[in-house]
């Protein structure tokens, strides 16, 4: 086997790079963030000692860490399901061959390939009282149909939480409604006839076999998305800075802040392992619970 | 039946509309806004709409703004997008090339690994990725601004083009080495120029990603000179912009078009890619 010699050199050869880069940008990082969490380590003071547990214990009596998982949870809570349920009804609409159909899908995506800031900034121009274009089409449609509602709301500031998550929705709705359309585009045609045959209704078909056939793509989406959304920051950052009165101080912003304001570089780290952890469980739940359900419709056929 | 299916298409279109302009009319709002004059007390937004009131000032305004140095940002922005995007490129086709087509051991283990790095939060990397960068002294360097920052995931990288190689036929490269060519060279003679859609793909994603990105950037750089667009438009909101909403939006759309045109030149790579990462089935 002369040959298998320096085939297997080529090989590391052509991964080496890749692995390097992953190694000393990705893995190495998590075993430094791993060793600054142990440590009291203040960006500014030369003493840092070693202390053990004791970072992440003082992560659970802190109010507003807790606070912020809990906000964390709501923001993710809210927005995957909506933002997987919009860009299922887009791409369901989308997915027929209408003429101009191609139009609503570019314009669907554009918002995705869009700075955050730039959004966020839309996001507060179009909310404000008085100005703002959400107040002037309540003002329309109150001189056009003789009712009163107030047109002087901060939407912004009466719904922080709801802005966030409609935001997150907007800007990240273009690869997930092409995701779910190439789902939908690989359902054989045939199924569908055969449901046609029998007698189902447009809303059953949709039930009984789109649904069922695109648990894969729906799957993925769940789980990116969830992902996604446990690390939200940028429209933190500019539109609320967490808050008002914390209602809106999501994880990766509590971070941040205890980072970057506060300088506790080792609380900091505790907390990103423990988001860490919260993305690794919530992740092999959904594969474990993917693979239960699969397993059941296996059984059942 | 024929009514119906009217009535359908009818309720289709609407929804298609009415989600179109949910969508489009936030930037519509943003660019009316732009064209007024600066300072302009805007008493209704159908003031807006006057097309006598319109200018380009506020451009003018903020390319020439000395406090803030956008033109040398937008600069930094294509610079950094660039390199980043050339040696994910490189690094990405190398590696997807050896775990599509080359033998070695460990091969499936090491494929592994990169998959599970796509489960890495970046969270939990920047933090030590800044002691790192300070250490170094490379903060508010080009390096360092490049390098740390895996504005492109790798791994997705690697993902996706090994996914495309393995669809090449192998008759291509095994004709290439009777040859006598190298594996270098096949790589780049045989294998890349057969998968121009999906490095279009990559280097689609990648620019996008790495032109968005806001939090590696605010951390790594701290000098005007260095910033990038997206973080000078943040500073730009908090520091000048104030609720002076005309000038606000002329920067916001400074930072967009050059996104939105690349994204209208390359779509179909987006739409591509997307499909091609693995979700056939």
């Amino acid at each position: 086997m002369k040959t298998a010699r320096p085939m297997s050199v080529a090989g590391y050869l052509f991964v080496g790079p890749a692995m390097l880069y992953l190694g000393v940008f990705t893995l190495l990082p998590m075993v430094v963030a791993a060793y600054l969490s142990v440590h009291r380590w203040h960006l500014l003071k030369p003493d840092r000692p070693f202390v053990g547990w004791d970072n992440y214990r003082r992560l659970l009596e802190d109010p507003f860490f807790v606070n912020a998982i809990r906000n964390t949870v709501v923001f993710t809570a809210l927005s995957v399901p909506l933002g997987i349920a919009i860009a299922l009804a887009a791409a369901v609409l989308l997915n027929r061959g209408l003429p101009g159909i191609r139009v609503f899908r570019t314009i669907f995506y554009v918002p995705s390939v869009c700075s955050q800031v730039a959004l966020s900034m839309i996001w507060i121009w179009v909310t404000l009282p008085h100005v703002g274009f959400v107040n002037w089409l309540v003002g329309s449609a109150n001189a056009l149909l003789g009712t009163s509602f107030a047109t002087d709301v901060n939407y912004l500031q009466r719904f922080p939480m709801i802005s966030v998550v409609l935001l997150f929705i907007w800007n990240g709705l273009g690869p997930r409604m092409v995701i779910f359309l190439a789902g939908l585009q690989n359902i054989p045609e045939t199924l569908y006839e055969a449901a046609r045959v029998d007698g189902a209704s447009g809303w059953q078909r949709f039930r009984y076999v789109t649904l069922p056939l695109l648990m894969p793509t729906t799957f993925f989406i769940v789980v990116t998305t969830t992902i996604a959304a446990l690390q939200i920051f940028t429209p933190i950052y500019v539109m609320t800075q967490g808050g008002p009165n914390r209602a809106t101080d999501v994880v990766v912003f509590h971070i941040y802040k205890e980072a970057w304001h506060k300088f506790h570089i080792g609380q900091a780290s505790a907390m990103s392992y423990v988001l860490f952890s919260i993305i690794l469980t919530i992740s092999l739940l959904q594969f474990w619970a993917m693979k239960r359900r699969s397993d059941m419709i296996a059984e059942s056929a | 039946m024929r009514a119906t299916r009217v009535i359908k298409l009818t309720a289709v279109y609407a929804l298609l509309f009415a989600g179109g302009a949910i969508t489009v009319l936030p930037f519509v709002w943003m660019a009316l806004t732009s064209l007024q004059p600066r300072r302009a007390a805007i008493a209704s937004p159908l003031d807006l709409l006057d097309s006598e009131s319109w200018s380009l000032g506020n451009y003018e305004f903020i390319l020439t703004f000395p406090e803030l140095p956008i033109v040398r940002m937008a600069l930094n922005s294509v610079f950094v997008t660039l390199c980043v995007v050339l040696f994910q490129l490189a690094i990405c086709s190398l590696a997807a090339y050896a775990f599509a087509r080359l033998r070695f051991r460990g091969r499936d283990a090491l494929f592994i690994l990169v998959t599970l790095t796509m489960m890495v939060p970046t969270v939990v990397m920047i933090v030590p990725l800044f002691i790192t960068v300070e250490r170094m002294g490379l903060l508010d360097t080009y390096a360092g601004l490049i390098f740390p920052y895996p504005y492109l995931s790798t791994a997705f990288g690697i993902f996706l083009l090994r996914q495309h190689f393995m669809s090449i036929p192998r008759s291509l490269d095994e004709a290439a080495e009777l040859d006598g060519c190298s594996k270098l060279r096949i790589l780049w003679h045989v294998i890349l120029p057969s998968s121009r859609p999906a490095l279009a793909t990559l280097a689609a994603f990648g620019f996008i990603w790495t032109w968005t990105e806001f939090y590696w950037p605010l951390l790594a750089t701290s000098t005007r000179e260095m910033r990038t667009l997206e973080v000078g438009l943040s500073m730009f909101k908090e520091s000048y912009g104030g609720t002076n909403w005309p000038i606000q939006m002329a920067a916001a759309v400074i930072v967009l078009l050059p996104a939105l045109a690349f994204f209208l030149a390359l779509q179909k790579y987006f739409v591509k890619g997307v499909v091609q990462s693995g979700l056939k089935g």
